[in-house]
């Protein structure tokens, strides 16, 4: 296992994960998806998550985005401990810390642009007109100012990412965790996306993405290999 | 609290943006509770409706005037108890009145023998059949409801010395006399003549059964000289000072009765004391079975438009099982959730009712202006209650798949294809 090597200042600990192990029944069948991870993720890292079908990627992310909690093992949220969370108090978490992007977008069809981005700021009890402002500088940012009242179907999938990814942003998450983010487009298309992440990033995101393509996870700072639930290597790219 | 404002105002966006991209499907779900509340509220004006028409059906009889018959109204099982009672003959109605004059402090007005039969009444070649004709004394405008539209009753003296003069109801009078007024016409009851020189003011038909409005009221002398009937008994109509303190009144009256009948103490009466609440006992609960049974069976109608907009919340949830898992992930709670569904299937039951009610309360115009008589009215408390009944079905019918929607786990709805 290599040791991290970075040429940033390491920021504050946000996820602090130690001994996570997630147990599903599946019929009469317990299966073991993660086996004892243990994690430390900082502000403003960059970092991919690898690891074939069946390796507990999956169940790590769903972890990582407190929609899951785990069965045994410590999960700490900037100091805050999820694995005892009950289900509201995960959706406060994921509403104010976490930003998702995933891999078929999920955009509301019926919404346009705007308000798929503002829906976030809804469930955190933010008024109108605040939300609207905040909502347009997030599609701004991301380049899609002149987008912002098409439905989804009248948008790409480059600009329907981006604007998923206006949606993850918009209530300034310590997180902005992306699920094959670049599954559902073609490459160069993928190359437009990773190069936002980068912007991101280069912003002071904290970015993490999960992925089985060596070629995203190049683009990130360091990248944690997933094998049988375990964690089969951690380290930086350089 | 303001988080549930802007999820609220969200939810019912998103409800009214549903309804219209599934329009037909909306339709079809609000047309179960559009036919639901069409039949409760169809059915609520009927009921209503027959009770305004019973309560002015009772105040034609006079709700301060006592009945003294030889039966009771209402059924009798006991008949061998009241078939050898004697007839009331107009002379009890003259003592009673005496002793009303003699009693200083009576609650009792005055008393009034009637004589009663049905007839043909003839006027030419025209006639008119099953007239109600009430023999009586001059005493009979101080009880009557009724105003004149032309004319006036007859006086005690022509009463007395059976003049051959009457006062008709107004469709008679109408039947008879197209272009001529009918006071001072002459008509003719079984050969014999009458002149008029009265006719009463429409006043509509009891239970719409009875109409009195073809009416002939004479002097009760004339009516025995020319229809004979004495040994049939009359009827006495006796009217109340005050008819807050009836109870009392029909006390003093029996008390009175008994007197004139020389009954000893421990006889039981040999007449019968009617009022109008013996129609309400004896309407009351038939009243209620008709509701009851209405709306039951309407009510039946309603849950099917429930079950309707279960099924579609359902599908709507299932559906949509994605887009809860995505709206989950970026921090709906599950009230959030649950709320979004009811307001859902709230909307389509309120339109629906809406919809409902302004379609019962043009076909109860419709109805009421084919059927001028058909006892219907359409009262702003049945809409408060349809909205109240249609929201209550959304809430019901929505609340398991809403229920079920909020419990989802935002993992499997996120995998949900």
């Amino acid at each position: 296992m290599s040791t991290l090597r970075t040429t940033r200042p390491i920021g504050p600990l946000v996820i602090d994960i130690d001994g996570v192990v997630k147990l599903y029944q599946m019929g009469t069948e317990t299966i073991h998806a993660l086996r004892g991870i243990s994690l430390k993720i900082h502000r403003n890292e960059y970092l991919a998550i690898m690891g074939p079908s069946g390796s507990g990627k999956s169940t790590l992310m769903n972890m990582l985005g407190c929609l899951d909690t785990p069965t045994a093992g410590r999960y700490e949220f900037n100091g805050k401990n999820v694995a005892a969370m009950v289900d509201d108090e995960l959706a406060d978490i994921r509403n104010r810390e976490i930003g998702f992007v995933f891999q078929t977008f999920n955009l509301l069809p019926r919404s346009d642009a705007l308000r798929n981005v503002e829906l976030p700021l809804i469930y955190a009890g933010i008024p109108s007109a605040q939300r609207r402002e905040r909502a347009q500088q997030v599609l701004e940012e991301v380049g899609l100012g002149n987008r912002m009242h098409h439905k989804p179907n009248e948008l790409s999938g480059g600009q329907r990412q981006r604007v998923a990814i206006a949606r993850a942003l918009v209530n300034k998450p310590s997180i902005i965790l992306a699920d094959e983010p670049t599954g559902n487009l073609d490459s160069q298309t993928g190359i437009e996306i990773m190069a936002l992440f980068e912007e991101l990033y280069k912003l002071g995101n904290t970015i993490i993405v999960v992925t089985h393509e060596e070629d995203i996870a190049r683009h990130a700072r360091r990248v944690v290999r997933l094998r049988d639930g375990l964690i089969e290597s951690d380290g930086s790219v350089s | 609290m303001n988080t549930f404002y802007y999820e609220f105002r969200e939810s019912v966006r998103i409800a009214f943006a549903q309804i219209t991209a599934h329009k037909m499907r909306s339709v079809l779900t609000a047309l179960g509770v559009i036919i639901g509340i069409v039949a409760v509220t169809l059915m609520g004006m009927a009921i209503t409706g027959m009770d305004t028409s019973f309560e002015s059906s009772l105040a034609m009889l006079g709700d301060d005037v006592i009945y003294v018959q030889k039966w009771p109204w209402g059924p009798v099982v006991d008949w061998w108890n009241y078939t050898n009672r004697p007839p009331l003959q107009p002379i009890v109605a003259t003592e009673l009145n005496k002793l009303i004059e003699a009693a200083p402090s009576t609650l009792l007005d005055v008393a009034v023998p009637v004589r009663v039969r049905s007839g043909t009444v003839k006027r030419g070649d025209n006639s008119v059949g099953g007239v109600y004709m009430a023999g009586t004394s001059g005493d009979y405008g101080r009880i009557i409801t009724a105003d004149f539209r032309e004319g006036r009753l007859f006086t005690e003296t022509e009463a007395e010395s059976a003049r051959a003069v009457c006062v008709l109801g107004c469709d008679v009078a109408d039947a008879l006399f197209t272009n001529v007024p009918a006071v001072g016409q002459t008509i003719q009851v079984r050969g014999y003549p009458f002149q008029v020189i009265g006719v009463l003011a429409r006043q509509g038909s009891f239970l719409g059964l009875f109409s009195f409005d073809t009416q002939m009221i004479l002097p009760i002398k004339a009516f025995e000289k020319d229809f004979g009937g004495k040994n049939r008994g009359a009827e006495i109509r006796v009217k109340v000072k005050d008819k807050k303190r009836l109870e009392e009144a029909k006390e003093e009256l029996i008390g009175l009765m008994r007197r004139v009948r020389g009954q000893l103490p421990g006889e039981s009466d040999n007449f019968s004391i009617n009022g109008e609440e013996a129609f309400k006992q004896q309407l009351d609960p038939v009243k209620k079975g008709i509701a009851i049974a209405g709306l039951f069976v309407t009510g039946l109608a309603l849950f099917v438009g429930a079950i309707g907009i279960m099924n579609i919340t359902f599908v709507s949830v299932k559906e949509r099982t994605k887009e809860i898992g995505t709206r989950k992930a970026l921090g709906a709670k599950r009230r959030t959730i649950l709320l979004q569904f009811l307001i859902e299937s709230i909307s389509v039951s309120v339109i629906g009712g809406i919809v409902g009610i302004i379609l019962s309360s043009s076909l109860c115009l419709l109805i009421g202006h084919i059927f001028p008589k058909l006892p219907i009215s359409f009262s702003p408390v049945l809409v408060v209650v349809s909205l109240l009944v249609s929201a209550g079905t959304g809430i019901v019918a929505g609340f398991a798949p809403a229920w079920g929607a909020s419990r989802l786990d935002p993992v499997v709805a996120l995998r949900y294809e």
